[in-house]
């Protein structure tokens, strides 16, 4: 239990994990993160994988919504333009996923500062429709261009190597999963504790404000477009080779709108609320899924109404979490440890 | 034969956008009394068409009381979201305002899909459907009613904005909630009128809609496809409205007649960006100016 913050000297107080009780469940997580695969099945490792992209998009997202206040419905053609990127360097040219990925990452994030241009002009609700119709523009280029992406055609990459080892397997693809998702944690955590992250939170809460005292409004508005986009391609690149198929199904405004939900839920402006909600999102039709199919012999018709319920909850939660707690998961997460860390003496 | 095919492409033209007008006022509708975007619009438009599946095909009644029938149950519809979804959330950021309307959007999608299916329906058209030659090009009976029905529906919204007084107070509340307040307008039932008005004009959309293409999901999509018009007439305009579905309606119908590729899905779309780079506010929307 403690009863107060006694630090001696500015390292201590400026480290990233300050509390002897943050540091014992970082520690407790990365233990878990490294014994999980020894334990789970394979479809517990596939939803694992699925989880860790999710999150490192999510984080993208969460920079440019949650942190900057730059509303956008575009997640989804960024994450295509990353799959695509990734996928055809290495379909047309032979690139190993290594180099691959980086570069979709790189040519995603110059993508984003080209949707970013109007945020100059535009803001609130006008730029999520800007965005959206970038979005629209960007599936109309992925379908229709056929002789780049293949148009509506599925495009096959084939399963990365590293050191002559095939990551085909969820097993193996989830080390570099988690090292990249850990990575991309560990960078955004330490981006707001650096002028930048104080410069777009300042954006966020009041623009003209911002402006007044200094912060050139419009250039970081662009780097926040840009370093989101960065993760986001990143995580449509890490889809395309984990996949090793990529189609544009998979990155329609359904995907935009769910990974605003997963930030919604988890939490705006938060990490950790990028990966509850990540997972939430990831988990919710699984769970769905496995309840209907253990119902299927009880009650039939279950299997065919299962599609609309996942999407019925999907829809509930969201309304739920916005009515009931605005702030998400993380507050949640927040109110538990606050009750354990002064318990059982609360007052 | 040229100008025979001009006409036609205008006519039909004029008929889709006379639809995409009548969703867009339903956005504008709710945009003017509270700030909200509604995205869940395009499933008020599907539950209307069903709504109006259900009561003339499935339970037998008489055209004209199932579409009475319809515009009653959407307007229920329209209080109950208003009530239980978006009154808990006045004051809340845009953000929530945004996600909570694609909450439902999802939401509702799906109640419709549980309860009606996925697969489209055959609707029995109660409009005639026959041709008449105009001007030397032939077009449907039906394309006309549509322009028509539009047409008077729009002068009515634009008559209740001007003269009674709900639509005196929605005005009111939109150009300053607290001096509205102040007056004794109750922002409550202001709000609620603009909802199941919303749901109301979705639902004749909706029930126009599914006489011309008939009852499936890609009715979703026209919600989607409204937005190029609001921005362009004007977030908070009727008139806005009118011309901007008529613009758009005959910019995709030309771009469809004449070119082959499947342009017209996104014509929409880079005018809405042209507009919102250039006048962000529409043509006729109320201009807010502020420079950071």
């Amino acid at each position: 239990m403690e009863s107060g913050i006694f630090f001696s000297d500015y390292r201590a107080d400026m480290a990233l994990r300050r509390m002897p009780l943050q540091k014992v469940r970082t520690g407790l997580l990365l233990v878990g993160l490294v014994v999980f695969p020894f334990l789970a099945s394979p479809y517990w490792l596939n939803l694992a994988n699925q989880i860790a992209i999710a999150t490192i998009g999510a984080i993208g997202l969460n920079i440019l919504v949650g942190y900057t206040g730059q509303i956008s419905l575009g997640q989804g053609a960024f994450m295509a333009i990353g799959a695509y990127g990734a996928g055809l360097l290495t379909v047309r040219f032979g690139v190993p996923f290594y180099v691959s990925i980086p570069v979709a990452a790189l040519i995603t994030a110059v993508a984003g500062l080209v949707v970013g241009l109007p945020s100059l002009r535009l803001k609130g609700l006008y730029l999520a429709v800007a965005t959206l119709a970038a979005q629209q523009i960007v599936e109309f280029v992925v379908t229709h261009w056929t002789g780049l992406t293949g148009g509506t055609e599925a495009l096959v990459v084939p399963a990365p190597e590293l050191f002559g080892a095939r990551l085909n397997t969820d097993g193996r693809f989830y080390w570099i999963l988690v090292v990249i998702a850990l990575a991309a944690a560990l960078f955004a955590a330490n981006l707001f504790r650096s002028r930048v992250g104080r410069a777009w939170v300042a954006i966020r809460d009041q623009d003209i404000a911002a402006s007044a005292i200094g912060v050139n409004v419009f250039g970081y508005k662009l780097l926040a477009f840009a370093t989101s986009s960065f993760l986001v391609g990143l995580s449509g690149a890490l889809l395309a080779h984990y996949r090793s198929i990529v189609t544009w199904e998979r990155f329609t405004i359904e995907v935009s709108i769910s990974y605003l939900a997963m930030i919604i839920i988890g939490g705006l402006g938060t990490i950790s609320g990028s990966f509850f909600g990540a997972t939430l999102i990831v988990l919710l039709p699984a769970m769905i899924n496995t309840v209907g199919r253990s119902l299927q012999d009880t009650a039939p018709w279950a299997a065919t109404v299962l599609p609309y319920v996942q999407q019925g909850v999907f829809g509930l939660v969201i309304i739920l979490f916005l009515v009931l707690e605005p702030e998400g998961l993380a507050r949640l997460w927040r109110n538990v440890k606050d009750y354990f860390r002064v318990w059982p003496f609360s007052y | 034969m040229q100008g025979d095919v001009f006409l036609q492409l205008t006519v039909s033209g004029l008929s889709n956008g006379m639809v995409y007008a009548l969703v867009a006022v339903g956005f504008v509708v709710i945009f003017k009394a509270s700030d909200v975007i509604n995205f869940a619009q395009g499933e008020f438009l599907l539950f209307g068409a069903y709504l109006a599946f259900a009561f003339i095909a499935q339970f037998g009644l008489p055209w004209s009381l199932g579409v009475l029938a319809t515009l009653l149950s959407a307007a229920l519809i329209g209080l109950l979201v208003e009530r239980l979804v978006l009154r808990p959330l006045i004051g809340e950021p845009v953000i929530s305002m945004i996600m909570v309307t694609i909450g439902l959007s999802s939401l509702l999608r799906a109640i419709v899909n549980g309860i009606w299916g996925a697969r489209p329906r055959a609707f029995p058209n109660f409009m005639p459907s026959g041709e008449v030659e105009f001007l030397g090009a032939v077009v449907g009976i039906d394309r006309l009613l549509v322009i028509a029905i539009a047409g008077i529906l729009l002068a009515v919204l634009t008559l209740f904005f001007r003269h009674t007084r709900d639509g005196i107070a929605m005005r009111a509340i939109a150009d300053d909630q607290q001096a509205a307040l102040s007056m004794g307008i109750s922002i409550k039932r202001v709000l609620a009128v603009a909802w199941a008005m919303a749901a109301i004009t979705a639902a004749v959309a909706g029930i126009i809609l599914a006489n011309t293409v008939g009852v499936s999901h890609d009715i979703i999509f026209i919600g989607l496809r409204v937005f190029p018009v609001v921005i362009l007439g004007g977030l908070d305009s009727v008139p806005g409205a009118v011309v901007g579905g008529g613009v758009i309606g005959l910019l995709e119908s030309y771009t469809a007649g004449y070119t082959t590729s499947g342009l017209e899905l996104i014509v929409p779309y880079i005018v809405l960006i042209v507009v919102l780079m250039v006048r962000p506010y529409g043509l006729f929307g109320k201009e807010i100016i502020e420079r950071v």
